[in-house]
């Protein structure tokens, strides 16, 4: 009966209509890819993408030059030079970052006692030479002007949970 | 002067714009069909497909044929030259003289000649010379056993083919393509097309020409897991793209022959008012439009065969069926006296 049965099946091609059938009713399903450049997947407060320099509302970067980012970056990817300003205040006159060797941990955010260096929500930042991805201070600082009230609204997102 | 000119320049102008007048949509149909492959495939697997040259990516595969045009064309330094370069050419030729017979409606045809089926039938098996002579001429390991595989199903297969067309022969008793179309008018629909009375030789012949097209489940001859690209291995340029567009012209090809065979050519399903108001090529590029969806929608359902299972296939379960199947064809047309003049 079971040999009957295997033979039946095999000889009307029942397997095969069922599987047409399956692929069939997902020609009618909606996709489940995003149309990537147009459409982008949601991503998380504490994601952690390009980093960027934070400034007080008042305009005054917040970095104090205290070099703790420095020194626990695994990577070794950050350089920090500092002198005191004409007012007497600490700050940074060198902050690169080598975005080559930067891991992405977040250690650096973790780190900062001011939220000063921050990674953001950007992850294009794709170049096309070497020399794109050494960030300077000047870039980094662009780099937290331009996406400032969205960095400002993830710490807030992300407060309740430290 | 007059007279050359009536009796060869005359006839010679209008069949060559007859020749262009199906080749270049055929051409156009090739890029389409890649296109509607590649979309198909996406909704089927739930992705997007090409959607940004042009409107819903419409201009894609002129935009890859292009691409392809304007790449260098590389020959391996161990290769013969000339049969490298004759291959592609082969394949590509034997997918288009055939469609010399393929009738679009009553009397459109650029050749209508008594053993239509017959032509058909030699120009699919010499597409296998195409394919041996690249995975010859390559001499790569690659392409010879991409090739060698590739022979062997054709010819296994082209052999249940041959069954089945016999057995649509013996219904007609003409070897014409235009009379096998009239032969399935008769019953005024779509029950009275081959595919009712010979639906298992319908599905033989189906699957037999995914075989015979290199097409999936039975695409072992461009393997990629584990033969690289099979017999166009080697070939880069133009004249892998003569193979891309061999192949899919031979899937349209072998559609229409589906259509021809079985689901009634240019006859509309039903001879009533809003059916035969649409004219007879139009049903018949509609047929064909159907059977290459089959195709892609057959590649995005079924894993590739393994090789044992598809010689398997063709010599232990396909011939011994459609041999019988002639052979019951045969006999229930003697025995009930419906045998055609």
């Amino acid at each position: 009966m079971a040999m009957l049965d295997s033979t039946a099946r095999g000889l009307f091609l029942t397997e095969l209509v069922k599987g047409l059938a399956l692929t069939f009713s997902y020609m009618f399903k909606p996709r489940v890819t995003l149309n990537y450049p147009f459409e982008k997947g949601p991503i998380s407060p504490r994601f952690r993408g390009e980093h960027a320099l934070r400034r007080y509302p008042n305009g005054e970067e917040r970095c104090i030059a205290c070099k703790l980012c420095e020194a626990v970056c695994p990577a070794l990817a950050i350089t920090i030079e500092a002198e005191p300003r004409e007012d007497g205040s600490r700050r940074t006159t060198r902050y690169d970052i080598d975005m080559t060797k930067c891991i992405y941990c977040g250690l650096c955010q973790e780190a900062c006692p001011v939220d000063a260096i921050v990674e953001g929500p950007n992850f294009e930042f794709a170049a096309e030479t070497r020399e794109e991805l050494f960030y300077n201070k000047e870039k980094l600082l662009a780099n937290g002007d331009r996406w400032e009230a969205q960095l400002a609204a993830n710490i807030a997102a992300d407060a309740p949970y430290r | 002067m007059g007279e050359i000119w009536t009796t060869y320049g005359f006839p010679g102008v209008i069949i060559v714009a007859q020749i262009l007048a199906v080749t270049v949509p055929l051409l156009i149909a090739v890029a389409y069909m890649v296109y509607a492959e590649r979309k198909v495939l996406a909704m089927m697997q739930l992705r997007q497909g090409p959607n940004l040259v042009g409107p819903w990516g419409l201009l894609q595969s002129f935009a890859d044929a292009l691409k392809m045009i304007g790449k260098e064309m590389i020959i391996p330094a161990g290769a013969n030259r000339v049969v490298f370069i004759f291959a592609p050419v082969l394949t590509m030729v034997l997918a288009l003289v055939a469609w010399a017979v393929i009738p679009f409606d009553l009397g459109w045809v650029i050749a209508d000649i008594n053993v239509g089926i017959l032509y058909l039938f030699a120009i699919s098996s010499l597409g296998v010379y195409g394919i041996i002579m690249a995975g010859w001429a390559s001499n790569s390991k690659y392409a010879f056993l991409g090739s060698l595989r590739s022979a062997a199903q054709m010819v296994s297969y082209e052999v249940s083919i041959g069954l089945v067309i016999i057995t649509v022969l013996l219904c007609v008793g003409s070897l014409n393509l235009t009379d096998i179309i009239v032969a399935q008018s008769g019953a005024g629909g779509f029950w009275g097309w081959f595919f009712v009375p010979l639906f298992p030789m319908f599905v033989i012949f189906f699957i037999s020409a995914l075989a015979e097209t290199n097409r999936a489940p039975f695409d072992l001859p461009e393997g990629e897991s584990e033969l690289v690209g099979g017999f166009h291995t080697e070939y880069s340029g133009m004249t892998f793209g003569l193979f891309f567009l061999g192949e899919y012209a031979n899937m349209i090809l072998m559609s229409a022959m589906t259509t021809v065979l079985f689901l009634g050519g240019w006859l509309p399903p039903l001879e009533m008012a809003p059916f035969t108001w649409i004219p007879g090529p139009v049903w018949f590029v509609l047929k064909i439009a159907f059977c290459l969806f089959v195709f892609i929608w057959v590649r995005a359902t079924l894993p590739r065969y393994r090789y044992d299972q598809l010689m398997r296939l063709g010599w232990k379960v396909f011939l011994p069926f459609s041999l019988i199947w002639v052979v019951l064809t045969a006999g229930v047309l003697v025995a009930f006296g419906w045998l055609p003049d």
